[in-house]
């Protein structure tokens, strides 16, 4: 049975490292086929032909961080049938957000010598900070196979069965040997979305929170533990505020050690 | 209505290069009046951001510039912070970091050749049109970038920000018999970078040369990518923590990328094309003969034929990572440790796309008090403008449709990636 038309993608780009998108390139076994299935209508990174909105499906990737950006966003919003976050930028204002804890203004200062040419908003910050989103996608960057799933879930008109349960399960299930009760390496694995398939533990290195939280994450349980088994509060705080440092559960854990950190200081 | 005295041409965007920008030029009498090649990637301040973050953490931050060319921001921070604490990697551990490397260059490049530069010279929007009638070159530029992806998944964990740098070495090193898997790939991705340069040679070229002052890392032993001095066309030659004395960044109002000229000199040109001439003699000798048979030689100096010149280098990348793979037995231990020492480290490497320098200045507790990132990018705006002032007064005859288009053609030249300093670069051209 022949489909009256195809599905429109577009792809967007905010401010961010086109990691994600790219992502959509690197899947090159299943690049034709999807083209096959999809009229990729906005894809800028990829083709010079645009066609003009609505879409059908819009991926987003990167964080709103100038006046422009938020107007843009509000536009394909209004274009969009369905519109997803690809990725940290995306869905947490990336690591760019970690000017959120400071003045940008000083920031612009370092970076420029006429900072009076460039324009920026006080905070880097997710799309769903003005408008509404229907499926986040997780990652710093986001990984191949939940993106496929996504889209053949678009496809076929069904929600995409993407776990937001943690690292720490993705690992038990490969089997491998848990780093911090074996190597004693701080691992945010406990506190982390899954998706990665439990990457860096494989390579025998600590979780750093590339996914974000997982839903319903206890930050304050794992903190703790790492500061009574040596680690320091500044490092602490410097854990929880990477990728996803402004996602409220690393935004509040990241918060409350600073303050914890600072009072030490005090003393 | 037939010869209006003013035209604007607005074409919103310009595509298939990473990051955000336009292009604006303004044509009186035939003269180019101005020309700006305005890139407004929003700013997103690592090189703030990184002072008060731990010495370790520098390879995973700066990979997140560019998730084209994460490798190389991996090599140039470790590079620099490992210079200060007197730390290099030798025989294994070296090895690994090349073909992590040579991971990305063939990735990147077979990106750039067939997704974003090959149709131009076709006359395509994109490669996914391209593929309509030319399925069987999309196919193999798709299995090259894969076998390049796979080597860089299986060394750094995976292909867009790896995950197993660290200062020292890696988290974790592969067995022999993991990397002997990837032999059969790479050979195949050779042949077929060679079987389509025999045909893209074909193509016609447009009949563009400019004297540029190229710049590129020399290596006395091999064709540098990972390490080396600073060497120029035109006589420089500088160790590598000497790159601010000879080069100088500076701002220009309609663009969030520093602009880089050669002190007293002007611009210069990094990439492909640069390493090619400089090194030419120490590619590996098939990448050398194909370029031979196809009358590639240095200098090349028309920057379209660096289409040719990145297919050479995937040649090359997938030979020395063959070579690599054979003699290797993984290290003792995957890394070295290292110790904080306070001071300042300069570290540069050959990204895709052309040197990439950083420098780092860390404090007694390893803390990095003060970033400098200097991307190729941002080195070669200069140069992509100056080749547009010289392109352009000779497509004034042709529609504007297709000024447009060679003047997007001649930017893609560079691979500009405008994340490290664009996706929407939109072209205005102002006829007067």
């Amino acid at each position: 049975m022949a489909r009256r038309r195809k599905p429109k993608l577009a792809v967007w780009k905010f401010a961010s490292c086109d990691g994600c998108q790219l992502t959509l390139l690197d899947c090159e076994d299943e690049l034709l086929a999807l083209a096959g299935e999809v009229e990729i209508a906005y894809f800028l990174e990829a083709s010079r032909a645009v066609v003009r909105g609505p879409y059908d499906l819009s991926l987003v990737e990167g964080s709103i961080s100038t006046p422009e950006q938020v107007e843009q966003i509000r536009e394909i919003r209004r274009q969009s049938r369905f519109l997803v976050t690809i990725g940290a930028c995306a869905t947490a204002g990336g690591i760019q957000a970690l000017r959120n804890f400071a003045d940008v203004r000083g920031f612009l200062d370092l970076v420029y010598a006429r900072p009076e040419y460039v324009r920026t908003l006080e905070k880097s910050l997710p799309a769903s900070a003005y408008v509404p989103v229907d499926f986040e996608l997780r990652g710093c960057p986001i990984g191949k196979g939940p993106l496929l799933e996504l889209l053949s879930a678009f496809l076929n008109g069904r929600r995409p069965n993407i776990p937001n349960h943690s690292v720490c399960i993705e690992c038990k299930r490969r089997g491998i040997v848990c780093v911090m009760v074996a190597q004693g390496t701080p691992c945010l694995g406990p506190v982390t979305h899954a998706g990665c398939g439990a990457l860096c533990p494989a390579y025998r290195r600590g979780c750093y929170g590339c996914f974000g939280p997982m839903e319903t994450p206890n930050p304050t349980s794992l903190g703790n533990w790492l500061l009574t088994h040596g680690m320091s509060s500044p490092d602490l705080v410097r854990l929880f505020r990477t990728f996803n440092t402004y996602a409220p559960a690393f935004k509040e854990a990241g918060e409350r050690y600073a303050e914890a950190a600072d009072v030490d200081r005090a003393r | 209505m037939q010869k209006p005295r003013t035209l604007t041409v607005r074409v919103d965007p310009l595509t298939r290069v990473e990051g955000e920008g336009a292009l604006h030029v303004r044509v009186r009498n035939g003269q180019v009046h101005e020309l700006r090649l305005e890139i407004y990637e929003p700013p997103r301040f690592f090189e703030a951001f990184l002072r008060g973050r731990r010495f370790e953490e520098a390879p995973d931050i700066t990979a997140r510039i560019c998730g084209i060319c994460p490798v190389a921001y991996q090599m140039s921070a470790c590079n620099a912070i490992e210079s200060l604490l007197g730390f290099s990697a030798t025989g294994p551990l070296r090895d690994l970091r090349l073909l992590l490397y040579y991971g990305e260059w063939i990735e990147s490049h077979a990106l750039h050749v067939f997704f974003l530069h090959l149709p131009d010279f076709l006359g395509y929007d994109s490669a996914l049109h391209m593929a309509r009638d030319h399925p069987e070159w999309v196919q193999k530029g798709l299995q090259i970038k894969k076998a390049g992806n796979a080597l860089l998944a299986r060394i750094g964990g995976r292909e867009i920000h790896p995950i197993n740098v660290r200062i020292g070495g890696f988290y974790s090193v592969p067995s022999r018999k993991a990397l002997l898997e990837h032999r059969e790939e790479l050979a195949r991705a050779r042949d077929f970078m060679v079987e389509a340069l025999r045909w893209m040679a074909t193509l016609e070229f447009p009949d563009f040369e400019e004297d540029y002052e190229f710049v590129a890392l020399y290596h006395p032993e091999e064709y540098a990518i990972l390490d080396g001095q600073i060497r120029s066309s035109k006589g420089i030659l500088v160790s590598v923590s000497g790159f601010e004395e000879v080069f100088e960044e500076f701002q220009v109002p309609y663009s969030h990328a520093l602009h880089s000229i050669i002190r007293g000199r002007g611009s210069y040109m990094v990439g492909p094309l640069a390493r090619f001439n400089l090194n030419f003699s120490q590619l590996a000798p098939v990448a050398r003969e194909v370029a031979v048979s196809l009358d590639l030689t240095p200098p090349v100096r028309n920057p379209f034929r660096s289409l040719l010149v990145r297919g050479i280098e995937v040649v090359h990348a997938c030979e020395e990572a063959l070579r690599l793979i054979e003699r290797y037995e993984p290290p003792h231990r995957p890394w070295e440790p290292v110790e904080v020492r306070p001071g300042i480290g300069h570290g540069a490497s050959e990204a895709p796309r052309g040197l990439l320098y950083h420098r780092y200045r860390i404090n007694p507790e390893g803390l990095i008090e003060e970033a400098k990132i200097v991307p190729p990018t941002s080195q070669n705006q200069r140069r992509i403008e100056d080749d547009l002032r010289k392109l352009v007064p000779r497509l004034l005859s042709l529609p504007k449709d297709q000024i447009t288009w060679r003047c997007e053609h001649a930017i893609r030249n560079y691979d500009p990636c405008i994340s490290c300093a664009t996706h929407f670069l939109r072209l205005e051209i102002d006829l007067e």
